[in-house]
């Protein structure tokens, strides 16, 4: 038994050499890592040539699968406008497709678009890919995405994309193929916005979604909101080759741990947003393996700047230095996210500023800016709620850092029901969760902007604003950068949000579910896992 | 005599009938002050202030509360219970399908609970103070003190997980056959039973033992009735009203309370509506939802009056 792998050995060591040699590691570089880790040469080449087998595994066709997610309820839809749920994502990337797509590396690609155009940010010019049909057999045309784009922009329709939709003033159809958008404001970011999951091409006219057409690798063969959809595989889809899967189930377990035993006992092929808690479990488990990606959603510690004691300079940045980042990541998350420099863009954005460090925890120079905010001994008041994830564990750890410099925290934990109406962006020190945001245009004009809606901690600076509207409608990379990254800054020092930390989503899957990758939109491939991977026999 | 009983009968109807009016009223009132409302939770993280407006005014949510409650209430009296505000489909489309699942499993719950509680009550009754009695007391105690989403989970965790014998999660309609009948609902009736039952047990024991401390029974007893005919025709009949107000209060929870059974095993039961509809504030499935629960227990409870009132010995003679 030359070949038996360490006792040690999980599921997450396995994934880590799958990684390296995606990665491009050498196998000599692999041996050496291993050797280097006390594993033998003998199970070493055991251990890579299993992961090599794995990852130069061809994709089969065939074979259905049953998929879980976290969220359904009787609002599930087929409406890529209103979609706001999990199970809604992952119905809708599997049924429709939009112009660009957001790869797993964080470029832009082409999909129902052949090309995306403009000289001024301003004036844009769409070409279609041509021969692409919808589910009824109608071709894709311009007016289709007139209409699916101006649908937006009706009040009733109730879109999560409205904001970003009434910027284009002008959509018309030039001919058949081609469609030319006008903006109101020059945006450089519009590609980047098409790839949103809501814009999503429906055919022209479409106002029951009580079924679906769309142009997508999966067709609707069943769909009752908040109990399950049963998709087909699409035979005329444009892809090459793709789906994989002939069929595939999706529904909502919202139960953590009925969730993960569905997955366990094998009645599911691959479930999302598993607790960090089940990580050990799932190690333990031969049939089970785990994908953690990282997005950009964070909790955030809001401090209002425009009441006590925020509007003190010393108590916000006291409460940076307080704030154990690490201890964050490891004993809160298990190890399922990454330390964050309080700012919004994730590291996976081509903006990201690297340079940013973040604060150290340290609770001496914390009790040195309290002391000066004279808030020692005070009592002061945190709100959290399981609606924002992990929020009372960071809660209680603020809270047991300042006991030991005298500062007096108390924690109140309120209900998960309403806590976005009743205490979010009201109560002077509370939680906050922000979900991913693919560019740092949409993540500052919506929460730092003076006179953004979701302005968590009243953040206003005129000069902020400026730069905001001036890298908007920049063609230049390289200055737009420049300018993302002093925001960044800005933020990290001067605005009342402290981002400890990027939460990592857990994806589970049965070892036979193949071709799954991390994506940076988080959990299920970024919600388009449907069209990629396959089942192994 | 027979006139007496048609009054309580009629009598009892009347009280539910006044009873549906004033819950009507209270379910109304009562989630108009749940906090937020419709259109705020359909935006989720895109409800910026102006999108909110522009929604609340396009699905006319403006309009006083009072208005929208007699307009609710004529629906209700015409038997329309109007379009849910989430995903515009009528709610009683969306009720039939999930309340066609919850009668399911709560009939085969029934079917299951029901002849097992009564043996078990009527015999510990019988044999009183006997060790079976004893073991029967003291088992049905002990599960009436295990939450059911314990009972739930671990068997779950046994039967399905570790020794894969049943499907942890129970999609009434891949039905095919009696074996997936057993299957299927094995793990959600046995959970549910456990705590139905174990409340019918206690309740018959306590009913049979009243009558047969009765003088009559002991009369009965007296005149050298064998202990079965004593428990079976004269103590059973006059034990008959209590029994059915047990297994009426039982089964009315079998619609409404099910929640955690119907979160674990995934089960689309009418149950998890009303907690989806609540936590999007769907105001009229809400409504819909509870009105019906409402309704189902009314209509148990006075069912088991009825029960009492013509079973009562005394209206009979």
């Amino acid at each position: 038994m030359t070949d038996r792998v360490p006792s040690n050995w999980t599921n997450k060591h396995d994934r880590m050499v799958e990684d390296a040699l995606r990665r491009g590691a050498s196998r000599r570089e692999l041996l050496q890592m291993l050797l280097a880790g006390g594993i033998g040469a003998t199970v070493g080449g055991t251990l890579i040539g299993r992961a090599s087998r794995v990852l130069a595994a061809e994709p089969k066709h065939g074979g259905s699968l049953r998929a879980a997610g976290w969220s359904s309820s009787t609002a599930d839809t087929l409406d890529p406008a209103k979609a706001q749920l999990s199970t809604d994502y992952v119905r809708i990337c599997s049924i429709y497709n939009r112009l660009t797509y957001l790869n797993g590396n964080s470029e832009i690609e082409m999909e129902l678009a052949e090309s995306v155009e403009s000289d001024d940010a301003k004036t844009w010019a769409v070409k279609l890919r041509s021969g692409v049909t919808f589910h009824d057999g109608k071709p894709l045309t311009a007016a289709d995405v007139v209409y699916s784009f101006n649908r937006h922009k009706d009040d009733a329709v109730g879109s999560q994309v409205a904001s970003m939709a009434k910027q284009m003033s002008e959509i018309t159809a030039e001919d058949k193929l081609n469609v030319r958008i006008v903006l109101s404001e020059p945006n450089a970011d519009l590609p980047i916005l098409m790839s949103l999951h809501h814009f999503q091409i429906i055919a022209d006219g479409t106002t029951d979604f009580s079924t679906a057409n769309g142009t997508g690798p999966f067709m609707v063969e069943e769909f009752e909101p908040g109990v399950r959809s049963i998709l087909v595989r699409n035979p005329n889809y444009w892809k090459e080759n793709r789906p994989y899967l002939d069929s595939f189930e999706f529904f909502g377990i919202a139960d953590d741990s009925a969730r993960l035993n569905a997955l366990m006992s094998g009645d599911v092929q691959y479930v999302g947003s598993l607790s960090p808690r089940a990580t050990r479990l799932l190690d333990s488990n031969p049939q089970v393996e785990t994908l953690s990606s990282t997005a950009g959603n964070y909790t955030n510690l809001n401090m209002r700047l425009d009441m006590a004691p925020g509007n003190d300079p010393d108590f916000v940045t006291g409460m940076k230095y307080l704030l154990n980042r690490e201890q964050t990541v490891k004993s809160v998350r298990r190890g399922l996210g990454i330390v964050a420099n309080d700012q919004p863009v994730p590291p996976s954005n081509r903006y990201y500023n690297d340079e940013l460090k973040p604060k150290p925890f340290d609770p001496e120079r914390a009790r040195h800016h309290f002391d000066r905010a004279g808030v020692l001994g005070k009592k002061i008041t945190l709100t959290a709620s399981d609606a924002a994830n992990a929020s009372i564990d960071m809660a209680v750890l603020l809270q047991q850092a300042g006991s030991e410099i005298g500062m007096n925290f108390e924690v109140n934990r309120v209900p998960a029901d309403g806590y976005w109406s009743n205490y979010w962006l009201k109560d002077p020190i509370h939680f906050g969760n922000i979900n991913p945001r693919p560019t740092p245009d949409i993540l500052f004009s919506l929460l730092y902007k003076s006179d953004a809606p979701w302005n968590e901690s009243s953040y206003q600076s005129e000069k902020f604003d400026r730069m905001l509207i001036e890298a908007r409608g920049m063609l230049d990379e390289t200055k737009r950068t420049e300018i993302y990254h002093e925001m960044q800054r800005m933020i990290a020092e001067d605005a009342g949000t402290a981002i400890p930390a990027w939460l990592s989503e857990l994806d589970g899957y049965n070892t036979r579910v193949r071709g799954v990758e991390p994506h940076p939109f988080g959990n299920f491939m970024g919600y388009a896992f449907a069209e990629r991977v396959w089942l192994d026999s | 005599m027979r006139s007496q009983i048609g009054n309580m009968v009629l009598h009892r109807l009347g009280v539910m009938l006044v009873t549906v009016l004033i819950v009507s009223f209270v379910v109304f009132f009562a989630t108009e002050l749940l906090p937020g409302d419709v259109a705020q939770i359909m935006l989720g993280q895109a409800a910026t202030p102006e999108a909110v407006k522009g929604l609340r005014e396009a699905m006319n949510l403006d309009e006083p509360a009072a208005l929208r409650f007699l307009s609710w209430l004529g629906g209700l009296l015409s038997g329309d219970l109007g379009v849910s505000y989430v995903n515009d489909q009528p709610v009683a489309m969306l009720i039939s399908g999930r309340l066609a699942n919850s009668l399911q499993l709560a009939a085969v719950t029934v079917l299951v609970s029901v002849p097992v509680a009564l043996t078990l009550g009527i015999t510990a009754a019988t044999y009183r103070g006997s060790l079976y009695d004893r073991i029967v007391s003291v088992i049905s105690v002990s599960v009436v003190s295990v939450p059911e989403f314990l009972v739930a989970t671990a068997s779950v965790l046994i039967f399905a997980v570790y020794l894969g014998w049943l499907p942890a999660l129970s999609f009434s309609r891949e039905v095919d056959g009696i074996l997936d009948i057993l299957r299927v609902y094995a793990m959600p009736v046995i959970s549910l039973s456990f705590v139905v039952s174990a409340q019918m047990i206690r309740m018959t024991r306590a009913a049979v033992i009243d009558t047969l401390n009765t003088s009559y029974a002991e009369m009965a007893r007296l005149k050298g009735a064998s202990r079965r005919r004593v428990v079976l025709h004269h103590a059973l009949p006059n034990a008959l009203g209590p029994i059915a107000n047990a297994i009426a209060l039982s089964v009315s929870y079998l619609l409404g309370g099910v929640i955690i059974v119907e979160t674990i095993f995934s089960y689309p039961g009418v149950a998890k509506l009303m907690v989806d509809a609540v936590s999007t504030r769907d105001l009229p499935l809400i409504q819909a939802c509870a009105m019906l629960f409402c309704l189902a227990y009314l209509t148990l409870v006075t069912l088991a009056d009825i029960i009492a009132i013509v079973s009562n010995p005394r209206l009979r003679t």
